[in-house]
């Protein structure tokens, strides 16, 4: 089963990021993150923000930042479908820390427009958990 | 008859025209081949997305627990038509074609004891539908697409049609927009987006996907179907709309670009015809005077 490898896709509403050929990739499944091996059990899963990891010959290939989406994984593919993805080593920490503290400020001047606010909640979570992956790296 | 300086006057105005057309057809063409490329780019998304809701909605059907967006209300009674037009003009019968489609339909929905509300995209087609369907007009927005269609407009977009579906406003929600065949033609597409459907199965795509058709009974979900498909149907509904943005807004630097393309041809000829003319009447000023001097002397 180890020759044939995992289709692994992402896709963000703009293009399709990244389609190739891996061993592993471990995505952050809303219940807990989920390896993906060839000919696993078919399943859909939502994603929480977090970090995908690509693994290539037992170690991370890559690693990179999703802000939640879904993921339909079948016997010889894994699709992710992502609403913002970027590379974890492209993402600059003191920007990650100014839209959180933006996005704190909007929640503040958010008022009654319950709209508004939760935008900025979803921009604020998204800046934390970009955060915390920066700060944990899992999986070496 | 028109004298030499009107003439001149006429071919140098309409020199200046064609100069302006033949600029807007090159700026069309330029922006054309963006919005193909990102027509095209954002299509795996789509797909993918329709696939995943196909087997989610076939299992969600078949325990009978399907949320509303993918449901329906139950009735029909008020339908809302997302017009996709634009804002500028000079793009030929683009405008014309989705707005002559959605008079029919409105039409024939309202024969039908329908009510019909319209949310219109883009500064044009309001124009065109205010003077007859003011009243059913809601809203109309303006420029959704400078420089180039975003996705956070078609999310604003999806976010307005489902709250006013979940506040039982609209029973039924269908998209109209130019979809993008090539650089010459467009074809009017109407989608329905609420509740949803899918879409017909493409041939080639089903071979491809045989393997997988016979796993789709096996999905595990994770969560569960439903909380996946709360979570997936109205992320799906900014997607169909941001896709038919993409499309309408290809579609329009193609209809732009064939527009000022025969505007431009049709200049030139316009251009050509004048300056005969004005050479024959510069020719026949000439000979009139001419004969004059000549019967002059003779008369001597």
């Amino acid at each position: 089963m180890a020759d044939n490898p995992v289709q692994f896709e992402l896709v963000s509403p703009e293009k399709l990021l990244l389609s190739e050929e891996v061993e592993m990739v471990v995505v952050p499944g809303v219940e807990g993150d989920f390896g993906v091996l060839p000919g696993h059990a078919p399943m859909i899963s939502t994603v929480r923000p977090g970090v995908i990891h690509v693994f290539e010959g037992g170690s991370v290939k890559s690693r990179i930042f999703v802000a939640g989406g879904f993921a339909e994984v079948t016997a010889a593919r894994c699709t992710v479908l992502a609403e913002e993805a970027v590379p974890l080593d492209e993402i600059d920490r003191a920007g990650v820390e100014k839209d959180l503290q933006n996005a704190n400020d909007d929640i503040r001047d958010a008022g009654g427009d319950a709209a508004q606010l939760a935008l900025a909640e979803a921009r604020a979570a998204t800046a934390r958990a970009k955060l915390a992956a920066l700060d944990n790296l899992v999986y070496q | 008859m028109a004298s030499l300086k009107d003439f001149r006057v006429r071919i140098a105005s309409v020199k200046s025209t064609q100069r302006i057309t033949s600029a807007m057809k090159m700026v069309a063409a330029a922006k054309l081949r963006r919005a193909q490329e990102e027509a095209i780019a954002a299509r795996p998304y789509s797909e993918r997305m329709e696939r995943m809701l196909g087997s989610l909605a076939e299992s969600a059907a078949a325990s009978g627990n399907a949320p509303p967006l993918l449901a329906g209300s139950g009735k029909d009674n008020v339908q809302l038509l997302v017009v996709m037009t634009t804002d500028r003009g000079l793009c030929g019968g683009f405008n014309g074609s989705v707005t002559r489609w959605t008079r029919q339909r409105i039409n024939a929905l309202r024969a039908e004891g329908k009510e019909v509300k319209l949310l219109i995209v883009g500064r044009k087609g309001r124009g065109i539908l205010r003077a007859e369907f003011g009243s059913l007009i809601i809203d109309t927005l303006e420029d959704t697409a400078r420089p180039m269609p975003r996705f956070e407009t078609a999310v604003e977009i999806a976010q307005r049609v489902r709250t006013m579906f979940e506040a039982g406003e609209i029973d039924v929600c269908t998209i109209v927009y130019n979809k993008f065949i090539s650089a010459l033609t467009q074809e009017v597409t109407p989608q329905q987006l609420i509740p949803f459907a899918l879409p017909e199965a493409d041939d080639s795509d089903a071979e491809d996907d045989s393997t997988d058709v016979a796993g789709n009974a096996a999905y595990e979900y994770e969560p569960d179907e439903k909380e996946i498909l709360t979570d997936l149907l109205p992320r799906n509904l900014s997607v169909q709309v941001f896709r038919a943005m993409l499309e309408s807004f290809a579609s329009e630097q193609g209809a732009r670009m064939t527009a000022m393309d025969s505007a431009t041809r049709n200049a030139g000829d316009m251009i050509n015809r004048l300056t005969i003319q004005y050479n024959r009447t510069r020719q026949a000023a000439i000979t009139t005077e001419l004969i004059e001097i000549i019967s002059g002397a003779e008369a001597l």
